[in-house]
């Protein structure tokens, strides 16, 4: 900071010192300023610091004596210029449309900003949606802590199933830290269908995608939790036909005029149950490693709703009929993007997310 | 379950090869997982025919052309005396390995200057006997360079099937054969091994015990075991099986041990039915008592570990202790050895949840087990006994000398009523009625014609092997997988769309992943385990970690972790975002209480670094701030959204919706590297997932009203302005207790109608701005709509703007 200048006796040398100084912490100021600074902010600092002191120095010119008066004058126009000077210098830099810029090389990379991802899973995800949506299909949600009833019961498995084994199953702790009645991580997206069928009137057709638990210890193709899709279709004069048409031309969109089959399956809550298979999207049907050397790929579990289902809903079900199924959109996302060890799909590593930048 | 190519065809003599039967399989039945040739390493021989054969002098060699099919003749020196012209042979070209040789390679080689590239093969040669007094001529139309293992009766092919967990009756030869005798409409039969068998006596049968031929059964658990049968034989000779009992076993991957255990082997795997022979002399008090475990008792298994039992294990136990593990495995103590004489061979139908109880107690999974769990025929059970001693006694000798049951077989099933017209309506497509008696009747089903035309019915009686069917569904899934899903054709037809409006959660989460992901982010799908507190965190009962037993309450806290994992990786430009669910204890009701998130944490740099900006800046809490006003605007479009000031030090600010609060903007603090920049993270509540009973079991909601999405209000259109805006800025020294926003506040006020922005664009300190203040510079931007705003008009609102300011302690910075 500059001292407070004495009233009178300024010498000369005194005075141009200053002016001097202040030249020098102009440029200073200007130089560390981020040359993106606005203008009129790179002036409003400009001034906080030599408002004062440039007022000061204009005064003390009537303090110096008479003969020094001119040179301290023309010294002071100087400083005025100079500091001017530097401004303009600083607002052509900003533009950099000095005259004397050197050329643009061209070949130098843009400037880049960080690219948004959505994760693999959930591109699989909204693509299974998107096609869904034009076979007339909404959203449906449904909590990942469920009880017993809609995760097993209300879905026909009976009361001794093995997949209600604790370990198959993570079950949740009540407040006393033994296990809560009948509370657990859902282990299939497929209690959204009895709350669906409960809480809406035929016709139905929703997809609920949603995360899934199973008591599986992580490995290369397994983990405690992953994404499921479920899709039901619910209504009078709904047939195996339909499932089996719709998921056809799901798989068609899907994967481009792919060649699927169906095999017979079996699961608690829909009957008859098929699975879904589409021609080996690594060799094309020849058979691989990928594929067990089967040239199929499974793809989904599907089936008509079981009418157990139905009627615990409170459906009439010989007037409703309806199919559903289920997919691993985690699995096909490893299919699809190559991704060798589902453990990259938890690791939330930047440089893996980053790869699926759209 | 492994299905021999050759046994199946034993019991149902089809023409299919190997492919076509998987196929058929895999469509019909169970899915094919995989195939496997027996004998495997005769694959790469072929069958070769001799074209031309001269001696070569002074040896016993013979110098040959042989045609294998590859359009070259082949030259090989064979040393064999019976090399015929014309006659097939097996060929093993260069590269093949002769099993029979110890694993020798062929190779090309020069003998007494003529070229050998290649070897005709006898049996001893191939592994296929002993016989080695020449090459093995080969009967055969089959034309030079066809694999010998397809001329071979030796081999055969083990198919691999998938059978589905309602479907015990598939896991055996006998049940897979009928399927296929189904399908191709060529007749179950038995095998030969099974047609001949000497015939056993009858049975004395008891209610809970049973007595013959000096040996006595107690079934004290009839929960357990509802029918346990067992022949005692006498007098046999234990060793080594026939040729054909050995085949069959090695055709379904089954080890041969001895002639009497692969006998039972051979009624597990065949006909579905476990077996256990005990060694009669072993079994104390020639007794058997079928009852639960006592703790402390103890039985040494055939696998020769000794395992603890209890009371939830049932088990086979002599007069003094446990000799088996019911349905699961036998003991060693009373195994058939090769001194074994007298044998009591069982034959029992165990409960499947017994079953499945015990052998999780032992922690032991066996081919007996696996079946009982699902189901073995409990009406076959006289059967299968009989099968397996008349084997025994045909393989191994001795007398069946009585035969005893205790409990009796199930119920009849009940009759299921089909409906013609309902298949067609399920399945959307009609099958002719004379294709569902044929299809249902090839299985085993009895149908009772009821009805006629429209309303065609039977009465449907299934087979006792087939507990599965109890319901009209039931049988018509049958129909469908018989007649073939092939059968139904791909047709789009018309649908009613449904009731169901997207879901509210879904249609925000789409809003703020969109966002997010266009603010830079990546999206994480992490666990949502995490080490809490039993009192603020739900615990898992049973949790795969116990350094993870809880769910986490936030979604930062995962956030956090997988930064750490990034910057264990020198990664340090983290940017990620999740939506995902958190819980709390609820005291309310049986499930905790379910949130939906969305967090984001950002640290590092800004922007990838460029050549203009080596170093680019860092995230710091502005940015965090304005994530967290793109993350709420996204999540409550059309709300009002406010970042209340939190205490600066962990909480930064809390987010605002409507004057509720949705969620922080927060420092994030992180087991990190030196070198590593601050982590800023912001967490939002979305909504709670409703986890209540929609409606009791067997009733619904149908006349309640349901949430829908909220939608936005529309964006009103502003008239871009026709008038000149009347621009200034204010430079304000403000004290340090004075908030920015009480100056924006106040300028908005005094700032009357005309005010059209008021924005900060400076702070700064030091230089004459006196310690305790900083200096705030505002542009300010007046319009009129109507009319161009005068100088004066314009000089007295900014005067009125400062006198307002200085009330707040604020001034003009002069100079």
């Amino acid at each position: 900071m500059l001292p407070a200048l004495p009233p009178q006796q300024v010498h000369l040398s005194e005075y141009l010192a200053l002016a001097e100084q202040l030249e020098r912490d102009a440029r200073a100021l200007l130089d560390a300023l981020d040359p993106a600074t606005r203008l009129d902010v790179a002036k409003g600092r400009l001034n906080a610091l030599q408002g004062a002191p440039l007022a000061a120095l204009q005064g003390a010119l009537r303090d110096l004596a008479p003969e020094d008066r001119r040179a301290a004058g023309v010294r002071f126009n100087q400083l005025k210029g100079a500091v001017q000077e530097a401004l303009d210098a600083f607002a052509a830099r900003q533009s950099g449309a000095a005259d004397d810029a050197p050329p643009l090389d061209l070949t130098m990379p843009g400037r880049a900003r960080w690219r948004g991802a959505v994760h693999p899973v959930t591109a699989v995800v909204e693509e299974i949606a998107a096609i869904f949506r034009e076979l007339g299909f909404t959203i449906a949600l449904g909590p990942e802590a469920e009880h017993e009833w809609y995760n097993f019961g209300a879905l026909n498995f009976p009361a001794d199933h093995p997949a209600m084994d604790v370990h198959d199953t993570l079950y949740l702790a009540g407040r006393d830290g033994r296990p809560a009645d009948g509370a657990l991580l859902r282990t299939h997206t497929s209690p959204v269908q009895a709350r669906t069928l409960q809480r809406y009137r035929p016709p139905v057709r929703v997809l609920a995608p949603g995360n899934v638990y199973r008591r599986d210890f992580f490995d290369a193709s397994h983990a405690p939790a992953f994404a499921q899709i479920e899709g039901l279709a619910v209504d009078e004069g709904i047939s195996f036909v339909d499932l089996k048409a719709t998921l056809a031309e799901f798989a068609r969109r899907f994967f481009g005029s792919a060649r699927t089959r169906f095999r017979p399956s079996f699961f608690p809550f829909t009957e008859p149950s098929a699975e879904m298979d589409v021609v080996c999207q690594l060799c094309g049907g020849g058979g691989c490693a990928g594929c067990k050397q089967s040239g199929w790929m499974e793809i989904l579990g599907s089936g008509m709703v079981h009418p157990a289902v139905l009627e615990h809903a409170g459906l009439d079900s010989e007037r409703y009929t309806g199919w559903a199924f289920g997919m691993g959109p985690g699995r096909i996302a490893m299919q699809r993007y190559g991704i060798p060890d589902i453990r990259l799909l938890y690791d939330s590593d930047v440089r893996f997310l980053e790869q699926f930048a759209r | 379950m492994i299905v021999s190519h050759a046994w199946l065809r034993a019991f149902v003599p089809h023409a299919l090869s190997a492919e076509s039967l998987g196929q058929l399989l895999s469509a019909h039945v169970a899915t094919l997982e995989g195939m496997e040739r027996t004998r495997a390493e005769l694959a790469p021989f072929v069958v070769a025919q001799v074209v031309a054969s001269e001696r070569i002098p002074e040896t016993r060699l013979s110098f040959n052309r042989v045609d294998d099919g590859s359009g070259t003749l082949q030259e090989v020196v064979c040393g064999a005396p019976n090399v015929v012209v014309g006659a097939k042979y097996p060929l093993a070209r260069v590269g093949t390995v002769i099993p029979g040789k110890g694993g020798i390679t062929i190779e090309r080689r020069k003998i007494r200057g003529f070229t050998s590239a290649g070897m005709l093969c006898s049996a001893m040669e191939l592994g296929l006997g002993e016989e080695h007094d020449g090459i093995l001529a080969l009967e055969t139309d089959a034309a030079p360079g066809t694999p010998l293992l397809d001329v071979l009766a030796a081999g055969d092919v083990r198919l691999e099937l998938d059978v589905l967990a309602n479907r015990p009756d598939l896991l055996s030869q006998r049940g897979v054969a009928r399927e296929v005798a189904a399908l191709t409409g060529v007749p179950l039969e038995q095998p030969p091994e099974l047609r001949a068998l000497p015939p056993v006596p009858a049975s004395v049968v008891g209610a809970r015990e049973a007595s013959a031929a000096g040996v006595t059964v107690h079934v004290e658990d009839a929960e357990g075991c509802p029918r346990y049968a067992a022949a005692v034989i006498r007098g046999v000779r234990v060793g080594p099986s026939p040729d054909w009992l050995r085949e069959r076993l090695d055709g379904v991957g089954a080890r041969a041990i001895n002639n009497v255990v692969d006998a039972t082997n051979y009624v597990l795997h065949g006909l579905g039915q476990p077996v256990h022979a005990f060694d009669l002399a072993r079994l104390a008090g020639a007794t058997v008592r079928v009852r639960r475990a006592g703790d402390g008792e103890t039985l040494t298994t055939l696998d020769g570990v000794t395992r603890p039992l209890g009371p939830e294990v049932l088990v086979i136990a002599d007069a003094e202790r446990p000799q088996a593990v019911a349905g699961v495995m036998g003991g060693r103590e009373s195994e058939v050895h090769e001194a074994t004489t007298d044998l009591l061979v069982e034959v029992a139908y165990f409960a499947p949840a017994r079953v499945r109880r015990s052998r999780r107690a032992v922690g032991l999974t066996t081919d007996g087990s696996h079946r009982f769990e699902r189901g073995v025929d409990r009406a076959a059970t006289l059967d299968a006994l009989a099968a397996c001693a008349g084997l025994i006694v045909a393989v191994a000798g001795g007398r069946v000398e009585g035969v005893l049951e205790v409990g009796g077989p199930p119920e009849p099933l009940a009759p299921v009523e089909l409906r013609l017209a309902r298949i067609a309506r399920v399945l959307g497509a009609p099958v002719a009625a004379s294709e569902v008696e044929r299809l249902l009747g090839a299985i085993g089903f009895h149908l009772v014609r009821a009805g006629t035309g429209e309303a065609l019915a039977w009465s449907v009686t299934p087979p006792s092997w087939r507990e599965d069917v109890r319901r009209e569904i039931d049988l018509i899934e049958e129909v469908a997988r018989l007649v073939g899903f092939d059968h139904f054709p791909d047709e789009l037809r018309a649908f009613r769309p449904g009731t169901v409006p997207d879901h509210p959660l879904h249609v925000a989460s789409q809003r703020v992943r969109e966002a997010m992901v266009a603010a830079g982010l990546l999206e994480a799908r992490p666990l949502p385990f995490v080490r809490g507190d039993d009192a603020t965190h739900v615990r898992v009962a049973n949790p795969l970690a116990d350094d993870e037993p809880h769910l986490r309450t936030r979604v930062l806290d995962t956030l956090a972790r997988r930064a750490e994992h990034n910057l264990a990786r020198m990664q340090g430009n983290v940017r990620l975002f999740e939506i995902g669910a958190v819980f709390a204890p609820n005291a309310e009701a049986a499930l905790p209480r379910e949130r939906m998130h969305v967090a984001a944490l950002v640290m590092g740099n800004r922007r990838p670094a460029h050549f203009t900006e080596p170093e680019p800046p860092a995230f710091d809490v502005w940015d965090a701030r304005w994530l967290a006003e793109t993350l709420a605007g996204a999540a409550f479009p059309g709300s009002t959204i406010a970042l209340e000031p939190g205490d600066g030090s962990e909480v930064l600010w809390t987010v605002q919706v409507d004057g509720t609060p949705v969620g922080e903007v927060r420092r994030v603090p992180l087991d990190a590297p030196v070198w590593a920049a601050p982590a800023f993270g912001v967490e939002l509540t979305l909504a709670t997932l409703e986890s209540g009973e929609v409606a009791a079991a067997g009733s619904n909601a149908h006349g309640e009203p349901v949430a829908e999405a909220r939608r936005p209000a529309a964006v009103r259109h502003r008239p871009l302005p026709s008038t000149p805006a009347a621009e200034f800025d204010l430079a304000l020294l403000v004290p340090d207790a004075v908030p920015a926003r009480e100056v924006e506040r106040v300028i908005r006020e005094a700032g009357g109608a005309q005010l059209e922005q008021a924005m900060v664009f400076d702070e700064f300190r030091g230089g004459d701005v006196p310690a305790g203040s900083r200096s705030l510079a505002w542009r300010v931007v007046l319009r009129d709509p109507t009319r161009t705003l005068r100088d004066k008009e314009v000089e007295g609102r900014r005067r009125r703007l400062l006198d307002a300011l200085a009330a707040l302690g604020v001034r003009q910075r002069t100079g």
